[in-house]
């Protein structure tokens, strides 16, 4: 471990309470409906009170004011609140406003919420402005803009479709082993699989792509003195950052290197962890090539060797690294903004290997001794990266 | 002109007027003689303002390119790639006059001005 006291962010906030709900198919109940829903059951979770609740966080593809919206829905008056959509991201960047704004003793405590009925109401669900000078080709987004960052990729450094199965296979792997993940039943994947998907955009295919479903979640965040008198264990930020530099891809200045760089790099220094040090590894693979990019930019490995880190199912529930062990964006949920449910898991597998109750898996489904776990989140067209890093209370 | 605007149009509606015109045309910054792409009140990231339009010379190489699937009822498969102009930017684009998934990495390219669903367009061939 690093010394580092310079960050005052560091372990002065904790997630007390979390939950997800209507993920899948949820039809007949509204985004809204579901985002509140999972606010209820994450203050259950928590054992606070929704009167105590005074910063509200919020953003969907479905409410241009979530973050209002939402206060209105749940009938509370939030002294602090926060809508910022940066896509998929945004809610890991409202981890670091809330830790902010609890430190600076503004609120007490926050909800971070989200919801989404895309798949109910037919499919993919984006509330994005048309891009200009982009516009009028008519690219497929998102999926075009991560399509073209593979195709770079393959061609920089030499990594082929087999590579980018790889990832699929042990999203696929760890959702056997997770019975919350919408593809629970549906059997292993094999790389020929997913190869021979039908090609939505070249290089990538239908199971290079993430889910389409339903889905809403919340956390409870409050500041870590409250924190020890709630009803289970406390998960401690420490660590977060944020960066971006394009909206749109024909902007993004490397196909190859995305900002989660720079994110990773100051979260980790605020935590004084070091990429190894992660017991778990939550990464937001709304495509195969997410994964590689990801674990190369978080510094996992150097840049264009992560294809190798990925084989032999190394990144599956049998290998040395333990990524995306819901099941991921691929294989366990992706209503459209996946950012929390990145969240939920790093939360998870460390109250689970503290003695909480936060589910059933299938053996090996979670990580024993987990304290230390990475959750990245990006957004728009690998454009928003925002990192935290998550600890149990003996990691401070 | 409009008050404290510094023309009569702001730059995306001159690029589109540039088409229309058959004129592929970027801006550049006098002082940093350095070309940006897309168009904006100001060169991106040091602020510069002393702007002018330059007529590109069209050459250009493959970035990166992809083959959209798409129904042959709907229009069929077609590529979308960005392309790095020679005067240093990127732009979104399609390669046309080969098959949408032979475009490759590397391949230069030359642009031309044609139209998409009734607007002026740059369109890129492979040389």
């Amino acid at each position: 471990m690093i010394k580092n006291d310079i960050n005052k962010l560091r372990g002065k906030t904790a997630v007390v309470g979390l939950a997800e709900s209507g993920c899948g198919i949820a039809e007949g109940w509204s985004a809204m409906e579901i985002m509140a829903n999972s606010v209820h059951d994450a203050l259950d979770d928590a054992g606070i009170k929704l009167s105590e609740v005074d910063g509200v966080f919020a953003a969907t593809a479905f409410h241009s004011m979530a973050a209002m919206s939402l206060s209105e829905y749940l009938g509370i008056k939030p002294k602090f609140a926060d809508g910022s959509q940066i896509g998929g991201s945004s809610f890991l960047s409202h981890i670091l406003t809330a830790a902010m704004a609890l430190d600076a003793g503004l609120i007490n405590v926050a909800v971070i919420a989200y919801g989404s009925n895309q798949k109910s109401i037919g499919g993919f669900k984006t509330i994005s402005e048309a891009m200009p000078y982009e516009a009028q080709y008519e690219p497929r987004m998102p999926v075009t803009a991560y399509a073209l960052a593979a195709k770079r990729y393959m061609y920089e450094f030499g990594a082929t479709r087999e590579d980018l199965a790889n990832i699929a296979v042990s999203a696929r792997d760890w959702a056997l082993l997770n019975p919350r993940a919408y593809t629970h039943n549906d059997g292993p994947l094999t790389v020929n699989d997913v190869l021979s998907a039908r090609p939505i955009v070249d290089p990538l295919g239908k199971l290079d792509c993430c889910l389409v479903t339903d889905g809403g979640a919340a956390i409870v965040m409050t500041r870590s003195d409250r924190a020890k008198d709630t009803k289970n264990t406390p998960i401690f930020m420490l660590g977060a950052a944020m960066e971006h530099h394009h909206r749109m891809v024909s902007e993004m200045p490397d196909l190859v290197r995305t900002s989660a760089i720079d994110s990773g790099k100051r979260a980790f220094e605020m935590s004084g962890y070091l990429p190894n040090d992660m017991d778990t590894i939550q990464l937001y693979d709304a495509f195969t090539i997410n994964t590689l990019l990801f674990l190369e930019d978080l510094g996992f490995c150097k840049k264009g060797e992560a294809r190798d880190l990925v084989n032999n199912n190394n990144i599956g529930p049998s290998g040395n690294l333990k990524v995306n062990t819901n099941g991921g964006g691929l294989s366990c949920v992706h209503p459209g903004m996946y950012g929390l449910f990145v969240t939920l898991e790093a939360l998870r597998q460390l109250r689970n290997s503290s003695g909480d109750n936060v589910g059933a898996r299938s053996d090996g489904g979670w990580i024993e001794k987990a304290k230390l776990s990475v959750a990245h989140g990006n957004g728009g067209v690998l454009s928003s990266q925002v990192t935290n890093i998550w600890g149990t209370a003996e990691t401070i | 002109m409009p008050e404290n605007l510094t023309s009569s149009i702001g730059p995306e509606q001159q690029f589109k007027n540039y088409l229309d015109e058959g004129k592929f045309m970027i801006q550049r910054s006098k002082s940093l003689k350095k070309f940006f792409f897309h168009p904006r009140v100001a060169f991106p990231g040091t602020g510069e303002r002393d702007l002018e339009w330059v007529e590109v010379s069209g050459n250009g190489v493959v970035y990166s390119t992809t083959c959209n699937r798409r129904l042959p009822e709907k229009g069929g498969d077609f590529n979308l790639s960005l392309i790095t102009l020679d005067e240093g930017p990127k732009i979104m684009s399609r390669v046309e006059g080969i098959d949408p998934d032979k475009v490759e990495i590397g391949q230069k390219v030359k642009a031309r001005i044609s139209s998409l669903n009734g607007e002026p367009a740059v369109i890129f061939d492979v040389l």
